[in-house]
């Protein structure tokens, strides 16, 4: 299993987690868990996903959601789950 | 599992805060380049950089994009070149031949410095370190990434104040021989007392004799992010003050040791140390003068920055060493002049002077960084400041260093534009009075009494 964090941060829309949840399933990423908050007047979505069935490399991956938040109007990064492991967890 | 406001957190640090990692420093060893034909010599070093260090840029460029963490520096530090080059060089010249040739390899693998073009003379220089102390000027006048570093000084061994001497002249001779670019050459020269052999950060950095063939060190950063945590503590007591720099400094230095690790595994290299400094640069945000101000002074140079500093200092190395099995380099915190936005603003109102800033070198990693000085300072009093500086580092048993510029054609007042991560300084005063008759004594001060361990 490779875990990535999947972080959307921007103005609230419609249609962002459509958006985002269809392409997780046209390449092959499950999700596992999906949480989502207002930080400082920003909707921030939170998503844990399991790249490991995916076809594309996580570098392809990254890139492509990064494209589809530019199209929505909000921010998409991809990263590995162990920089927020080594930094929240002793 | 992990939360979403710690993934918000960890963001935040590094898109608002300038959470980085400075630099992924690869240590290479070059004892076995040695030859006494100069060719073959840089052919060698030329062929071993080169093929050592071929993945650092791209497996940097990797790392930072699987975590979304920015990766400042990749950078390659060598043996020693005094130590290298003393079987081919019969002249500076020859040793010119040499930076211009870990300047190339520096260009090849895409790396922005490398550090090691360096001798060891803390008790005595032999042959080849005096020759290759007296091509630096023009080693750092002909090359763009290539630093140099002298260890002058240890706590074992005393001062060697005949190359103390010798290296303020060598300083002087720098600025002049890079006039035209304000005597930048001088930021790319540093001298040391103590200087440890696994520092990942420039101009310091080089492989020591004790290291493995290849090694991974990893300099990480975040005055921002330690700034911007003490924020949400003012008004606190002492308590709550250190323990939040602690925290902080341990997350900062996990992300460190996630991505040694990962840089180490992926080079096939092994991973050697973390280096826990606070290292500041020009950018808004990023400086360690902006922590000292959020602790409770106006200005660093203020009464109480020194206390301040030494806090700072310590916190930061308790909780790095939780984060980090292993630890290293300089560790602490930076205190360079031109590269702190709010140190440059401490200078530019009067509020730190130089004479403050040595004493903030007792408490804090390195030493005097990064300072202009006007261009007719005399050798003999860099000297003396250089002699100062090496002494509190012997009696302290710890690390620093002098990182000044002499700036040519510039006074009191004047500012100097270094460019990019060395930023801008304005040019402080010196104390004028004459050292010249202590600094022409000649020999070496003895190691203090309490270096007799044994």
């Amino acid at each position: 299993m490779k875990r990535t964090i999947i972080t959307v941060v921007g103005k609230d829309t419609v249609g962002i987690i459509a958006k985002v949840c269809t392409y997780l399933a046209n390449n092959r990423v499950n999700i596992l868990d999906i949480s989502q908050t207002i930080i400082q007047d920003y909707f921030n979505m939170m998503m844990i996903v399991d790249t490991g069935e995916s076809q594309k490399e996580f570098d392809v991956i990254s890139d492509e959601l990064g494209q589809i938040g530019t199209e929505i109007g909000v921010i998409i990064k991809c990263q590995r789950e162990e920089i927020f492991d080594s930094m929240h967890r002793i | 599992m992990i939360n979403i406001y710690e993934v918000a957190e960890t963001n935040q640090m590094i898109e608002k805060e300038n959470l980085d990692v400075r630099t992924i420093t690869l240590g290479i060893n070059l004892l076995d380049c040695i030859d006494s034909d100069l060719e073959v010599l840089k052919k060698n070093i030329y062929d071993k950089i080169t093929t050592v260090a071929k993945d650092l840029v791209k497996t940097g460029k990797e790392i930072e994009k699987k975590y979304a963490i920015p990766i400042v520096n990749k950078r390659i530090s060598v043996t020693p070149i005094a130590l290298v080059g003393g079987a081919a060089c019969k002249s500076p010249e020859d040793f010119v031949e040499i930076a211009k040739t870990l300047d190339e390899a520096a260009k090849t693998t895409g790396v922005n410095f490398i550090g090691g073009y360096s001798a060891l003379v803390a008790k005595g220089m032999t042959n080849a370190e005096e020759l290759l102390i007296r091509s630096i000027p023009k080693a750092l006048a002909c090359t763009d990434r290539v630093c140099s570093s002298v260890n002058l000084a240890s706590t074992k061994t005393g001062i060697n104040m005949d190359a103390v001497k010798l290296m303020g002249e060598i300083i002087k001779e720098t600025a002049l021989e890079t006039k035209d670019a304000d005597s930048l050459g001088c930021a790319k020269l540093v001298v040391f007392c103590n200087a440890p052999d696994d520092n990942p950060f420039m101009a310091g950095a080089f492989h020591g004799v004790t290291e493995a063939d290849a090694i991974i060190n990893v300099g990480v950063s975040g005055p921002g992010v330690v700034k911007n945590a003490l924020e949400k503590v003012r008004g606190e007591s002492f308590e709550v003050l250190c323990e939040t720099i602690k925290k902080t400094a341990f997350k900062i230095t996990r992300v460190g040791q996630l991505v040694a690790k990962e840089a180490s595994k992926k080079l096939g290299i092994p991973f050697g140390i973390i280096d826990l400094s606070l290292a500041p640069t020009p950018a808004v945000g990023d400086s360690v003068a902006d922590i000292l101000h959020e602790i409770g002074l106006e200005y660093a140079g203020a009464p109480g920055t020194t206390a301040a500093l030494a806090l700072l200092n310590d916190q930061v190395k308790k909780g790095g060493v939780m984060a980090s099995s292993y630890v290293g380099g300089l560790s602490g915190a930076f205190i360079p002049v031109s590269e702190d936005q709010g140190m440059i603003k401490a200078v530019e109102i009067g509020a730190l002077t130089l004479e403050k800033l040595e004493a903030m070198t007792c408490v804090c990693s390195v030493g005097l960084d990064m300072i202009a000085v006007p261009g007719d300072t005399k050798a003999s009093t860099l000297s003396g400041i250089i002699a100062d500086e090496m002494a509190i580092g012997m009696v302290n048993q710890k690390t620093t260093a002098v990182r000044i510029i002499p700036v040519i054609g510039k006074e009191v007042g004047d500012t100097v534009e270094f460019g990019g991560l060395l930023g801008y300084a304005p040019v402080m005063p010196v104390n004028g009075y004459s050292c010249e008759a202590f600094v022409n004594r000649g020999g070496r001060v003895p190691a203090p009494i309490h270096s007799f361990k044994n």
